[in-house]
């Protein structure tokens, strides 16, 4: 135990991202107080971005400052930052969205940037903990201001379903959570991770009861990386919640599960990697199945994108499946590549899907080529980044996760997961098959794209190709920050 | 940066110069597409004085990382065989432009840009030497094409989009597969290197591995080509593309598959090549007979002379596998063959298509009265494409035949049906359309060729007569290309010839009767 209870300053330094983004809640919260209804947001929109960067900063400053913080409860590491930075490029994009968003619906309060600086706060946790209690306060920071944007919409029937669903289920899982960390605290005696691997792997708790610790644990991580079998809240959720909420879901906290999930199992149950491994394998293949043949029927657009995202977090398990540090990295990359077009194809949602979303099936999307060429071309460029096409981003992801499986001998994982991205190819193809191969069924005249929107949807856009073209820029940090626990 | 990198980035430029051109004016867009890519044919042309000289190797090569982790490398090079294909490719583009200038009315702008994107991918697919940029480019064609069928298809082209893209796909994900595989066990995707570190002994396959790879990579090319029973989405990508849509995917994008077999499957994976070859050439002589038999049937000219593709196709096939040089170089004539003449076959019945506005068959009838030298053009195509002497598919399926006799006299047999049969389809098809009653819309509505019209088809018909009399100027260099990848084949199979030769052959041979 920690002598001095008190933190030094070079711990605050390891964990100031967290810190600059509370502060910023809290302080929304205290101005928020003082505010009418009627009073426009703009301000509170800009200084939760302003926070963000600031946020974003700070993870580059903790990132300088590595090592262990409030005794052993965190760790700075690059592992840490890149997810940290993904989850704030997230944060960034889902208030450039949100502001217009908001006004349209009239539900354009502070509460709504507060929930979602202390949801980043809470991803932040999860990036750095090093610690299963820490593990559990940065899962339930994050999904209970996620729980709220979902319903953020109160008078709108499908965003409080949407929230219902995902927080029950939510709150169910993460029991299970709590109770596997139960388990393993009270066969190791410990809750750090770095003290449990070394608990376990000296073989001392030998009973069946660490593999079902681990199992509880593990049934947390996948509810929240929507794995299947307990995917099921995912298109509901999705569905239901506001287009720039769901953007947010699909990439921010999903991709601070991965980091926590990636870390627990690579450094505190690293011992158990080879009972896990059939698991796991199981899971990324069922998880890709599931996704990828229940999107095929789907006509809702959200709910679609939704089951892809199961799909997609079922490649991202084939990495983890690897239990190797390139299977990391591919992970890692995979992540940041997914936020940028899933956000990307969110940002067209949330413009598209108009007034009270209302155009939210595939067929709103006809001759979207006529009416809005530009639109249609950078939701092509998203569609084909998630089909896996060349020069885009989400084909170097897919290849870096499968040639890490194919170097792991899971030849036939790979193979079976690239057909399914076969598969997957069809129902982003009807995407492009109505914008451009159907005639416009309306006339209306479309409405002008918001500021915050346009510039999501470009920035998205240009990263993926960029990315789809020279993928170094982000693979090699993956590259340097995925050696966990070695 | 030489000559050949040059020629693959044009393409890519043109298309993006065609993006940000504006909407309004066709006629200026039109014209841009069709002397950019008239100016990247010049230029393409100059590419031939080196290879020439030196078939046997690459030339032109180009050499550089793109990535650092995986070492992914800008490898590019030419030598005799593919020098004819990017030529063919550089070719047909201006062609199909000025060839869709009546008929694409809608989207001029992103028409002609998907004709430029898809340039740039066949050019890459044939140039590449990098397994990875190899896939690229592979999938980069997918996507125009796509587009080019569902967006100026007819009325099924949705259906029929979608069904090319799928098969495509499910092929090419298998290779990708594959060639991770290969990079887990040799450390880099550079195929000469792989050839190498193969032949030096460096890189060893288990017989169980090289099979899964072979089939890997060749169910990938068979889709492509495509091989009887993998062809199904090709009639239905045929009819439903719009005419230059046609004549690319049948004259350059089906070569994709055939080349792919001959640069990659044959040299890499000799003895599985061996061992798989009966059931090969089996596939290949149904396809033949298959698909002329088909062909005979088909109400549709589009889809009768998709059909003559797959039976054409099996013929490439079957020259590629019999393992001698007739064979290789029949099967590679053979394939600029089948991209000139059906390539003018898919642009002839588009000529009809536009006056008459119908594929059916039935709807035709006396052409030759109207339309005199229509007919003539078409008749010359027609006997061109059945394997008339001195035209251009004599040559190529001779020498087929010829490699087949050496390997088994059956399979020769089995395959010149095929010839006969074309015959049969294509020149009935000639008589329903041409010959006969003039029916009175016919009459009202098919005029004769345009001046345009015999731009389009004239270097095609003079390519015909050239390849079927002057062979001197394409054999050479192929024979050349194709020798290094004969020998290669033999060399490294070396052990295994003494046993192999006999029991594959005789085995094929049951199945073929």
């Amino acid at each position: 135990m920690a002598t001095n209870f008190f933190p030094s300053s070079a711990d605050m330094l390891k964990f100031l991202p967290e810190t600059v983004l509370t502060l910023a809640g809290t302080l929304l919260l205290l101005v928020e107080g003082f505010k009418k209804e009627r009073d426009s947001r703009t301000g509170v929109a800009v200084f939760t971005l302003l926070a963000i960067v600031a946020a974003m900063g700070a993870s580059v400053v903790a990132y300088q400052n590595p090592g262990l913080a409030f005794s052993k409860m965190v760790i700075s590491d690059g592992f840490a930052a890149f997810f940290r930075v993904v989850a704030y490029v997230v944060g960034i994009f889902t208030v450039l969205c949100s502001m217009n968003y908001l006004e349209r619906e009239k539900a354009h309060t502070g509460e709504f940037y507060i929930l979602l600086l202390f949801s980043l706060a809470g991803q932040g946790i999860m990036a750095s903990a090093n610690e299963l209690m820490m593990v559990f306060i940065g899962l339930e920071v994050s999904s209970i201001a996620s729980y709220i944007l979902a319903g953020y919409l109160r008078d709108d029937k499908r965003s409080n379903e949407s929230s219902l669903k995902y927080f029950l289920l939510g709150s169910f899982a993460t029991a299970f959570l709590l109770y596997g960390v139960a388990w393993i605290y009270g066969m190791t005696g410990s809750t750090n991770l770095g003290e449990i691997r070394t608990a376990l792997s000296s073989g001392a708790p030998s009973s069946i009861m660490v593999p079902a610790a681990a199992a509880l644990i593990l049934v947390g991580f996948a509810f929240k990386i929507s794995a299947a079998p307990f995917q099921a809240w995912a298109p509901d959720v999705y569905q239901g919640a506001p287009a720039p909420v769901a953007g947010f879901l699909s990439a921010g906290p999903k991709a601070a599960a991965f980091a926590i999930f990636l870390r627990v199992f690579l450094t505190a149950f690293d011992p158990l990697a080879a009972k896990f491994a059939p698991v796991l394998w199981m899971m990324a293949l069922a998880t890709m199945i599931v996704g990828n043949f229940a999107a095929l029927w789907q006509n809702n657009i959200k709910r679609m994108l939704g089951y892809s995202s199961i799909a997609h977090a079922g490649y991202v398990l084939v990495a983890v499946t690897t239990h190797s540090t390139m299977g990391t990295a591919a992970a890692m990359f995979y992540l940041a590549a997914y936020a940028l077009m899933n956000y990307g194809a969110f940002a067209i949602v949330t413009h598209v899907a108009g007034d009270g979303e209302k155009h939210v099936t595939v067929d709103d999307l006809k001759g979207l080529s006529q009416r809005q060429p530009a639109v249609a071309a950078l939701l092509t460029i998203f569609m084909l980044s998630l089909i896996g096409v060349p020069l885009t981003a989400g084909f170097f992801g897919k290849f870096y996760i499968f040639k890490a499986a194919i170097e792991g001998k899971f030849v036939w994982l790979t193979a079976l997961g690239l057909l399914n991205s076969a598969v997957a190819a069809y129902y982003y193809l009807r995407v492009l098959v109505v914008m451009y191969m159907h005639e416009p069924e309306t006339t209306e005249h479309p409405e002008e794209i918001p500021g915050g929107v346009k510039l999501t949807m470009w920035v998205t856009a240009a990263a993926t190709l960029v990315l789809g073209m020279f993928p170094g820029i982000v693979l090699d940090l993956a590259n340097q920050f995925a050696l966990l626990g070695k | 940066m030489n000559l050949l990198d040059i020629v693959l980035a044009l393409p890519l430029i043109g298309f993006l110069i065609m993006l940000v051109l504006p909407k309004g004016s066709a006629s200026t867009l039109k014209n841009f597409a069709l002397g950019f890519s008239v100016i990247v044919f010049g230029v393409s042309l100059g590419l031939a004085g080196a290879a020439l000289q030196r078939p046997a190797a690459m030339t032109w090569v180009t050499d550089v990382a793109w990535i650092s982790t995986p070492a992914i490398r800008y490898h590019v090079g030419l030598d005799g065989v593919s020098l004819w294909l990017v030529l063919l490719s550089t070719f047909l583009t201006p062609i199909s432009i000025l060839l869709s200038f009546s008929y694409i009315k809608d989207r001029v702008k992103e028409f002609y840009a998907f004709l430029l994107l898809l340039e740039f991918g066949l050019i890459g697919v044939f140039i590449s030497l990098d397994f990875f940029l190899f896939y690229v480019f592979w999938e980069v064609c997918l996507v125009p094409m796509y587009f080019l069928i569902g967006i100026w298809g007819h009325d099924r082209r949705i259906y029929a989009a979608v069904k090319f893209f799928i098969y495509t796909m499910v092929g090419s994900v298998l290779m990708l597969a594959a060639i991770l595989y290969l990079y887990g066990k040799a450390g880099t995707f550079d195929y000469p290197a792989l050839l190498t570190m193969m032949q030096s002994g460096k890189l060893t396959l288990t017989h169980v591995e090289e099979t899964l790879l072979f089939l890997a990579f060749f169910l990938a090319f068979a889709i492509k080509v495509p091989l009887f029973p993998l062809h199904t989405w090709l009639p239905d990508a045929h009819v439903e593309a719009p005419t230059a849509g046609s004549v690319m995917l049948a004259a350059v994008m089906l070569k994709m598959g055939t080349y792919g077999i001959l640069r990659f499957c044959l040299p890499m994976f000799p003895v599985a090549v061996k061992e798989n070859a009966g059931w090969i050439i089996t596939l290949a002589l149904i396809g033949i007979v298959y698909g002329a038999l088909v062909a005979l049937v088909q109400p549709n000219m589009k889809k009768l002379v998709a059909y003559s593709s797959v039976s054409h196709l099996g013929f490439v096939v079957l020259g590629l596998f019999c393992g001698n040089q007739w064979g290789l170089d029949g099967a590679v004539y053979q394939m600029l063959n089948h991209g000139i003449s059906t390539g003018a076959l898919f642009m002839l019945v588009g000529f009809l298509y536009e006056r008459q506005h119908s594929l059916e068959i039935k709807d035709y009838g006396g052409v030759a009265t109207p339309a005199p030298w229509l007919s003539t053009v078409f008749l010359v195509t027609t006997l061109a494409s059945i394997g008339m002497p001195a035209l251009n598919n004599f040559v190529g399926e001779f020498l087929v035949l010829q490699g087949a006799t050496q390997a088994n006299v059956w399979w020769a047999v089995i395959a010149a049906t095929g010839v006969i049969l074309s015959a049969c389809y294509m020149l009935w098809m000639y008589q329903r359309t041409f010959y006969g009653e003039t029916p009175e819309s016919v009459a009202h509505h098919v005029h004769d060729m345009t001046a345009r019209e015999w731009l389009c088809i004239t270097p095609l018909l003079a390519l015909m007569l050239w390849m079927g009399i002057y062979t001197q100027t394409f054999l050479p260099s192929i024979g050349a290309s194709n020798k290094v990848i004969l020998d290669r084949t033999q060399t490294t199979s070396a052990p295994l010839r003494v046993a192999a030769p006999v029991v594959p052959a005789a085995e094929a041979a049951n199945h073929g009767n």
